[in-house]
């Protein structure tokens, strides 16, 4: 649709015209702030936690737990240098041996999630399939943040 | 010929005046728009670009993905 109009105003005069073909999609994708009706319903994006964790693959599980742990974190997002994700460990995947790298030891290929998600259907999702968090990332794949499952829930209900 | 672009240089080109057009139906611009953006939708871009628009400043038109 919008190459028809960036093509007609043209025809009619207009002589810098620019077509964003990726649109509202890859906007709000990226997490980019909307305005509108839906923009005052939270989305995963901004209840995603953006400080989470992350470790790169080769780095030691020993030395990633501690730093994970001490910092109040039962996670840690696996990317590389463009923020791209590989991988989650949870719980139980960072009490394995110290001595695994992180990509030995991560849950490769997490299911990720959009930012524009709304916030009551990743708590109705995460609930389902008992997830306890799930990386958000934009369409990309890059790591916007960590939605926990118990904020999903919080802020759904404060919703109702 | 129309410049296509990504959403770093739309961003870029607002900052420096550009007009941002959703030519999507008016209730999709409703509920969610661009900041700052302009519901001009494309069956009326005919009849209202003119009157609407500043043909003096770039405009960059969008709509939802590609499609």
């Amino acid at each position: 649709m919008s190459p028809r109009a960036a093509w007609r105003l043209e025809s009619l005069g207009f002589g810098e015209v620019y077509d964003y073909v990726a649109g509202k999609l890859d906007w709000m994708a990226a997490g980019l702030r909307t305005e509108g009706t839906n923009a005052a319903h939270p989305r995963a994006g901004e209840v995603s936690r953006r400080d989470v964790p992350t470790a790169g693959l080769a780095e030691r599980l020993g030395d990633v737990r501690e730093r994970v742990r001490a910092s109040g974190w039962d996670a840690v997002v696996v990317i590389n240098p463009e923020r791209v994700v590989f991988g989650l460990l949870r719980s139980k995947e960072l009490d394995k041996d110290s001595e695994l790298r992180m990509d030995q030891a991560m849950r490769p290929g997490p299911s990720t999630f959009r930012p524009y998600v709304s916030i009551k259907e990743m708590a109705e999702t995460m609930t389902k399939h008992m997830l306890e968090s799930s990386p958000i990332t934009t369409s990309d794949g890059r790591l916007v943040g960590l939605l926990l499952q118990q904020d999903a829930t919080r802020v759904a209900g404060e919703q109702e | 010929m129309p410049t296509e672009i990504d959403r770093h240089e739309v961003q870029k080109l607002v900052e420096r005046g550009a007009q941002l057009v959703e030519v999507l139906p008016a209730d999709e611009y409703e509920e969610d728009h661009l900041p700052g953006a302009i519901s001009l939708p494309l069956r009326r871009l005919e009849t209202e670009a003119v009157r609407i628009l500043d043909g003096a400043r770039p405009v960059i038109v969008y709509c939802w993905d590609t499609a």
